[in-house]
């Protein structure tokens, strides 16, 4: 049984224009049976914050290859990516290395 | 589970894992270790010797953000001096931005900024002009092809203008990797026997050019930025979704999923490939019209322009492309 987490989710790079431009949110997840991970805060970003083209964000359950995620300022791939287990005021960032064009990046 | 400790300081936490030697650092150390590597780079290579006045390709993007910080750091222990260039490709909304991004990077790092544009350039064609000329075409990535020969022509005359000696611009292991892909699957046997080396020395009285970030992959440069706090514009330009590259942009990344070590392995490739003698292309002479390095009677650039002087852009792309096509 999970209580409500309080968690600053964050997107850069390019990704935050699939969310109307805002790239800070101050986030309430609900207190849930599940644990809050990673995982299951992408569903819930898919469904209460992406306003368009969800596969330039996701692919399956998880980030489209090319989007970085840091948790607390460091890579998921050190904290366990899709299993990390949210805590109280985690910040996540989620940064996009795809755009602009070849020359001019 | 928490992150490791930081394999070099041994007292911040970990914040990565570096893809090439699977070292846990943290964001210091890191920022360090690149700055270094890019050190490396430059002078093992001895791309940007003492006194050189190097003019950098900015755009206001991820990848000339990092190169001109990183470089304005070494600049003193390289003994070099730094000059931004920034080109004005004349496409509305987009540009602007960017540039504003520029001027606002070379204010915060108190380095001279020059702007070129196309349209001052070029007679009068922007690349919206040449969009919106070659839209009929039935093929509108060729927008975009136009882009990078005129680009390239663009900041070497921004580099005279400052009084350059040398021109770097910002390309990471990625898009070394993509234009691998993109010159075998378009079977450009010439550019792929230039293309492999870490600089090209000048041919044809252009300005010698390098890509310190070569080594860097696309990965470590955005997290570099990100740690370093530095502003940089991330809007996808208005014809990039046309381009050809993102194709090949779209198989590297399914190939690095696989097997994450591909993005350099193909950049390593390419400097080793040889061509079969019959490949080989001839040597180039001079441009008619400008005296710049020319495999055909015009270079590509006067090509391209002369097209769309005359109506008929596609001049320069389409039949006979093998070698002819470029950027996108």
């Amino acid at each position: 049984m999970a209580a409500p987490l309080s968690v600053e989710v964050e997107f850069g790079g390019g990704a935050e224009l699939l969310f109307d431009g805002v790239k800070k949110h101050q986030v309430t997840l609900p207190g849930q049976k599940e644990p809050w991970d990673i995982r299951n805060l992408l569903v819930w970003i898919k469904k209460n914050l992406l306003k368009e083209r969800p596969e330039l964000f996701m692919q399956g359950d998880s980030v489209r290859p090319g989007i970085l995620v840091l948790i607390n300022d460091a890579d998921w791939e050190l904290l366990g990516e899709l299993d990390y287990q949210l805590q109280d005021q985690d910040s996540v960032l989620f940064i996009s290395t795809l755009h602009g064009h070849q020359m001019g990046s | 589970m928490p992150a490791p400790q930081c394999a070099s300081c041994h007292k911040a936490r970990a914040a990565l894992r570096r893809p090439r030697s699977g070292q846990a650092l943290c964001g210091t150390c890191f920022c360090a270790a690149f700055e270094a590597e890019v050190l490396h780079t430059v002078v093992a290579g001895r791309l940007l010797p003492p006194g050189a006045v190097v003019a950098v390709g900015a755009s206001g993007g991820k990848d000339s953000t990092v190169l001109a910080h990183v470089l304005r750091e070494l600049a003193p222990r390289l003994g070099i001096s730094l000059q931004l260039v920034a080109v004005d490709e004349g496409i509305g909304g987009y540009r602007d931005a960017a540039l504003a991004a520029v001027r606002r990077q070379a204010a915060r790092w108190e380095l001279p900024l020059t702007v070129v544009a196309y349209e001052d350039l070029f007679g009068g064609w922007t690349m919206d002009a040449v969009a919106r000329s070659t839209a009929g075409s039935g093929r509108s990535r060729s927008c975009c092809t136009f882009c990078g020969v005129l680009r390239r022509r663009a900041l070497e005359e921004g580099a005279r203008l400052v009084g350059a000696t040398h021109v770097v611009t910002g390309h990471n292991a990625d898009d070394m990797a993509e234009t691998v892909l993109m010159n075998f699957l378009r079977g450009d046997a010439g550019r792929l026997a230039r293309g492999g080396g870490l600089g090209s020395p000048g041919e044809g009285g252009a300005l010698p050019r390098c890509r310190p970030l070569q080594l860097a992959s696309q990965k470590e440069v955005v997290l570099y930025a990100h740690f370093r706090r530095l502003d940089y514009f991330s809007e996808e330009c208005v014809y990039a979704p046309e381009a050809f590259r993102g194709h090949a942009r779209h198989l590297l990344k399914l190939l690095e999923a696989a097997r994450p070590s591909a993005v350099l392995d193909l950049v390593h490739s390419a400097e080793r490939l040889a061509l079969a003698p019959a490949a080989r292309p001839p040597p180039p002479g001079a441009c008619s019209r400008c005296g710049a390095l020319a495999s055909r009677a015009l270079c590509q650039a006067c090509a391209l322009l002369d097209g769309l002087d005359r109506g008929r852009p596609r001049l320069a792309i389409g039949k006979g492309r093998r070698g002819r096509d470029e950027g996108g």
